[in-house]
């Protein structure tokens, strides 16, 4: 049996996607630039996807900018924050420890322009607290940024009361929806959020493009300098194909939301359920708020490495944290932000479930990862010591 | 792939895996922190190590490198063993990514570790120099050798 179950990774692209982006690449290829027939019906359709796209987010058409993905579009929102606190004379941010690299790789730039950056803590269940948010609020922050929802651990912020905040204080404010977007529902207007990075490939849209989304009156630093496209904010002439297919896929799963979250969750819960039966075990992350297909957990005595390397084995494809920093031998930033020891956070496994997971992979997972732990558990000079008592077990629970 | 067909195989059918209840010679070295512990042991006889074995937390190469380990020394004098560098590990492996060299490192130590648990355990004199890679997580009295 083979299970995909790294889709926080990335998504296996959706037949209505690819649909989407066929017609873009043999019928509308134009330049959308262009003045001539092919490049104004390019346009046309460039245009479509962009109202798709604010519409499921209840943005203005205009308020939608085109870039290559979440990266792009989390530097963008960060400098262009950065660049409004500097001719205002506010040079501190907030955000949290657990951000995405491309959130805080930005930042730790932005102090080298000597920016004073506050990471707030995100407390043991991966959920950042308002008061701290409102106790770190000065007279010269520019800019609060805190991601939607984590992508190891699945904790959804609470993003509406962050914007009201935020916009009580007069403090401008970005939500990297990465994770989010085409998952729970988003709202930029009720939810006052100013600024949001989303990108395509995390709702089986194709990858390499992604959406910045900056509220009217927010003037944009530029990244990529050159021609006019993206109203000026954007040189690069569109990646139609991609932008088309992002924006079936998105209105796509925006439509089935509500039936997919009642689909994943109970097989979500289940696999929390059953898994936790393995002895010192533990599950990372809010269990309430938390994304509908997320699923990480820790496994005292063994190493997330090899654990990844045998279900990959097994045919399940899983990870042990984000795909971006599986190169490093550090342990998961998100896992310490939610103050795990290292030795607990180096046995870390991540599943991302999505709606095309079945109730036989499901079970599948549930019966190969026991036996996996336990081999790895077999050979583990930690859990011997663990069990014989010279070294003391740091996961109090002994599985129910 | 992230590891050649030999660091996979080594990893996947571990060779000499296990608890030893009679070890003539026990040597640990890492840290749970760090993400990576060797536990080797031996059997020591004529100055032979007649058997080893190892157990390891670790990530897919730790396992690998304490598998391949084990091989290399088993059936050769204490002398030989100790010869046994990091690089012929990784050789031996053909080859393993930069950011695992350190567990052909701690490969190296733990073998060196064992022995000198031996000699400890009999009161056999020994130089200590010769029973350091000249890293060491464990002692941190040298600079790590040249990957």
């Amino acid at each position: 049996m083979f299970v995909y179950a790294d889709n926080a990774a990335t998504t296996k692209t959706s037949k209505t996607a690819i649909n989407a982006m066929l017609p873009m690449l043999e019928e509308f290829y134009g330049n959308p630039s262009s003045l001539h027939t092919p490049g104004q019906l390019a346009k046309e359709k460039l245009e479509q996807a962009r109202e798709t796209m604010a519409k499921y987010l209840n943005a203005f058409p205009s308020e939608i900018y085109f870039t290559s993905g979440g990266s792009e579009a989390d530097n963008q929102a960060i400098l262009t924050a950065a660049a409004a606190g500097e001719r205002r004379g506010r040079k501190h941010i907030i955000s949290t420890k657990f951000e995405h690299h491309a959130v805080l790789h930005t930042l730790d730039k932005l102090k080298e322009r000597g920016f004073e950056i506050t990471l707030l803590d995100v407390g043991e269940n991966g959920i950042v607290k308002l008061e701290d948010i409102d106790a770190a609020i000065r007279e010269d922050t520019a800019l609060v940024t805190i991601m939607f929802a984590n992508n190891e651990i699945g904790t959804i912020q609470p993003i509406a009361e962050i914007g009201k905040l935020c916009h009580r204080h007069g403090v401008c404010f970005h939500t990297d929806a990465v994770q989010a977007a085409g998952h729970i529902p988003i709202d930029v207007k009720a939810m006052n959020i100013d600024m949001l990075s989303l990108s395509a490939h995390k709702f089986h849209g194709p990858r390499g493009v992604g959406v910045f989304f900056a509220r009217r009156g927010v003037r944009i630093e530029n990244l990529i300098n050159g021609g006019a496209q993206e109203r000026g904010k954007r040189a690069g002439t569109e990646n139609l194909p991609a932008i088309a297919g992002m924006a079936a896929a998105f209105a796509e799963s925006c439509e089935s939301m509500e039936k997919n979250a009642a689909k994943l969750i109970p097989m979500r819960d289940k696999l929390i359920r059953e898994l936790s039966k393995i002895p010192f075990s533990i599950v990372n992350g809010d269990l309430e708020n938390r994304l509908p297909g997320n699923v990480n957990m820790c496994f005292e005595g063994i190493e997330g490495e090899s654990l990844l390397l045998l279900l990959d084995e097994a045919g399940i494809a899983a990870s042990s944290g984000s795909a971006c920093t599986s190169g490093s031998l550090d342990p998961s930033h998100v896992l310490l932000a939610i103050g795990l020891p290292h030795e607990i956070a180096h046995g870390s496994l991540r599943l991302s479930i999505s709606e095309e997971t079945t109730e036989e992979e499901i079970d599948y997972i549930i019966e190969t990862v026991p036996k996996i732990v336990e081999y790895l558990r077999n050979m583990s000079p930690v859990w011997e010591d663990l069990e014989n008592g010279t070294r003391e077990h740091l996961v109090c629970k002994k599985g129910a | 792939m992230l590891y050649s067909e030999k660091v996979m195989d080594h990893f996947k059918n571990p060779r000499n895996v296990g608890k030893m209840e009679d070890a003539d010679g026990v040597g640990e070295v890492g840290n749970a922190v760090c993400g990576d512990i060797m536990k080797m042991y031996i059997k020591v006889e004529n100055d032979i190590i007649t058997d080893v074995s190892f157990n390891t937390f670790g990530c897919g190469s730790a396992i690998a490198t304490s598998s391949m380990a084990t091989e290399l020394i088993k059936g050769k004098p204490i002398s030989e063993a100790l010869t046994l560098s990091n690089k012929a590990v990784v050789e031996a492996l053909d080859g393993l990514p930069a950011n695992k060299l350190h567990c052909s490192v701690l490969a190296e130590e733990a073998v060196k570790a064992a022995v000198k648990d031996y000699y400890d355990r009999h009161g056999i004199a020994y130089d200590p120099e010769l029973l350091c890679s000249g890293d060491c997580s464990c002692c941190h009295e040298h600079d790590a050798p040249a990957q």
